[in-house]
């Protein structure tokens, strides 16, 4: 496809593509292309070792071979995790915990950003800059005094206390997503609903929400991930009861004994990412509108 | 393995959580419901009904435990007093400055290590970015895979991103030394060398970090007017000057937000350092590490607060300069 040919048959698509190739030499592109390949290759390089490690057998599992598919290449790590580990329950019990945690935590983010984004209430310049706040708190500071807690309250080696953990945690960073593109919004839409009699909560259910599915959807994806990978919490309230572990305990305990285990730490690596992998990139065309709006907006 | 009855343990566990969570939810409406609509018939009784469930639930886990916490910094709990800790005042306070947090270290070499750490991967992470970003932003054939393949680092779960990574620092079997090898240099050890350990994490965070910079400004960067470039081009300017007259300050506010948030997620990483040093050297921490050392591992839990509390003041005074300086979410929240 060269340049000419598109700015001829595409002349009014310039938001996306503008400076389109026009000003750009074969020679320049080369060099684009071979840029870009080089940050590929190293962007995808330490994710392909994973995949080649997992396929090692068991005797072969530490070597300094760098090639990606080895010649004697093998399931075995995959079926010994599967099927003789309980890896398969760490991955349901951070799937209940995960999808729970993440559904609650957009419906609470997503009302509250709507009040903040709709209604100037007392107290709202002061939420917000609450909100930005908590931002700051280092994780590990929060940890000390709600392990303490966990503790005093019977909630150690539970779900209980992680699932409102998780709820709560992420509702500052959803709400200021969410309120950014709330804002975009324009309000006459609302306006004209309440004049045909809509109450504020149908406005709410049947005009915002259905309009704010990209930002709805990122804000999923980010709860989604961040109860999915988080360990800290996990580890000081969980404990060390292997039936109760959550996928990531359990893959730091497979790798604690390094040398034994490789291959199937690899092996439940994969089996955990791809997933994660899918959904991030089925989704990664809201990521742009959603994070992009909510960033320009604060 | 996985069997019916460790699924039933948790779905039941999770399930009930949710069902207590929401009769919560549920009965607080109610309540507000009665008290602000019906009674007082307040005019913002509905914003707060939206704002209530979010409200109570960070009461509970982020308010009320950092009140308690403070009032935890000023007393001397630990693994021997948990139970009937004495209250000491400011001491803790001052031995976080006078005395070593950890074994060892100190507070200001471990903040400097820290400032270090922030400085140097937040550079590569918005120039390594950056440069994707503008590479990215035009019409070319294979835009759509670059983009996928070059977001991949975010995508992974971040735990088996480092630890993965933490293999290949291995001495004998990790790429790093295979390829220092190869081209007949000697090994590193990596696990072991505090500036090389230190080095490993750099390595790790800025693979991690890239893409999150690269997809923010590739939308930023769209959004950027052709016309601008095309008025500039007509006036002669070279590339520099587009970039510094144009690009820069119209990726301001894509920008400033972008770099505040990664400020903070590189100060308080915690997963990196943490996997990368399971060696157990201090020399590699940071202070929210430290922070977390000196806690679940010293079990010093009075101290420990009040390091958190001096961590915390330092990111506070960090960001209010800041916001001073870019004006940035200043008119929206003082609306």
């Amino acid at each position: 496809m060269s340049s000419t040919t598109l700015q001829s048959t595409k002349p009014k698509r310039k938001r996306s593509f503008f400076r389109s190739g026009k000003g750009d030499s074969p020679f320049k592109r080369l060099v684009i292309h071979i840029l870009l390949i080089i940050a590929c290759v190293g962007s995808l390089y330490p994710i392909l070792r994973i995949f080649a490690i997992s396929l090692r057998p068991g005797d072969r599992l530490l070597s300094t071979d760098l090639s990606l598919i080895p010649p004697d290449a093998t399931f075995e790590s995959y079926r010994i995790i599967l099927l003789e580990k309980p890896f398969l329950t760490w991955i349901w019990n951070s799937l209940m915990i995960t999808v729970a945690t993440a559904l609650l935590g957009v419906v609470l983010a997503a009302s509250a950003a709507y009040a903040f984004s709709r209604w100037k209430f007392p107290g709202r310049g002061a939420g917000l800059i609450f909100l930005m706040a908590t931002q700051m708190i280092p994780a590990s500071m929060l940890m000390i005094p709600l392990y303490i807690l966990a503790i005093r309250l019977n909630l150690v080696g539970t779900y209980r206390g992680l699932v409102l953990a998780y709820c709560v945690t992420s509702i500052p960073f959803s709400t200021w997503i969410l309120k950014g593109y709330y804002d975009t919004i324009p309000i006459d839409l609302e306006e004209a609903a309440r004049i045909d009699g809509a109450t504020q909560l149908q406005t709410f259910l049947k005009i915002m929400i259905p309009l704010s599915t990209p930002a709805l959807a990122i804000t999923f994806l980010f709860n989604f991930t961040s109860a999915w990978n988080e360990y800290m919490l996990a580890r000081i309230i969980l404990g060390s009861k292997e039936e109760l572990m959550t996928w990531p305990l359990g893959l730091q305990r497979l790798q604690g004994q390094f040398q034994t285990q490789w291959g199937q730490f690899s092996a439940a690596s994969i089996i955990v990412t791809v997933p994660v992998v899918l959904l991030f990139l089925y989704s990664s065309k809201y990521l742009l509108s959603g994070l992009t709006l909510g960033g320009v907006k604060g | 393995m996985i069997t019916p009855q460790t699924m039933l343990v948790s779905l039941k566990e999770v399930g009930s959580t949710v069902l207590y969570l929401l009769a919560a939810a549920a009965l607080i409406e109610v309540i507000l419901y009665l008290v602000l609509v019906k009674w007082l018939k307040y005019k913002y009784a509905f914003a707060f009904m939206l704002m209530a469930p979010a409200i109570v639930g960070l009461f509970f886990l982020i308010i009320y435990p950092l009140l308690w916490e403070l009032r935890l910094s000023f007393t001397n709990m630990s693994l021997r007093a948990f139970r009937d800790p004495d209250f000491i005042g400011l001491t803790n306070y001052i031995k976080v400055f006078t005395e070593p947090v950890l074994k060892q270290k100190y507070f200001f070499p471990l903040l400097g290590q820290t400032v270090v750490w922030t400085v140097i991967n937040i550079f590569f992470h918005v120039t390594g970015g950056l440069a994707l970003a503008m590479l990215l932003n035009r019409n070319m054939k294979g835009r759509g895979i670059y983009r996928t393949i070059l977001i991949l680092p975010w995508a992974i779960p971040q735990v088996i991103a480092v630890l993965a990574w933490r293999g290949e620092f291995n001495y004998t079997y990790g790429y790093f030394n295979v390829l220092l090898q190869a081209i007949g240099l000697q090994p590193i050890q990596w696990m072991t060398n505090p500036t090389a350990n230190f080095a490993a994490m750099c390595i790790t965070n800025i693979w991690l970090g890239i893409p999150f910079m690269m997809v923010t400004l590739l939308g930023g960067l769209q959004s950027i007017n052709s016309e601008y470039y095309e008025a500039a081009e007509m006036d002669g300017a070279s590339g520099w000057q587009k970039f510094k007259s144009i690009t820069y300050p119209l990726l301001q506010p894509v920008l400033t937000p972008a770099v505040l948030l990664g400020t903070f997620w590189t100060f308080n990483n915690f997963n990196v350092p943490f996997f990368i040093n399971q060696n157990e050297l201090e020399s590699s921490d940071i202070l929210v590490t430290g922070l977390f050392r000196a806690a679940f591992q010293y079990n010093r839990y009075g101290f420990a607060a009040a390091f958190a509390f001096v961590i915390f003041a330092l990111l506070l005074i960090f960001t209010i300069f800041y916001m001073r300086y870019t004006k940035t979410l200043k008119g929206d929240a003082q609306s």
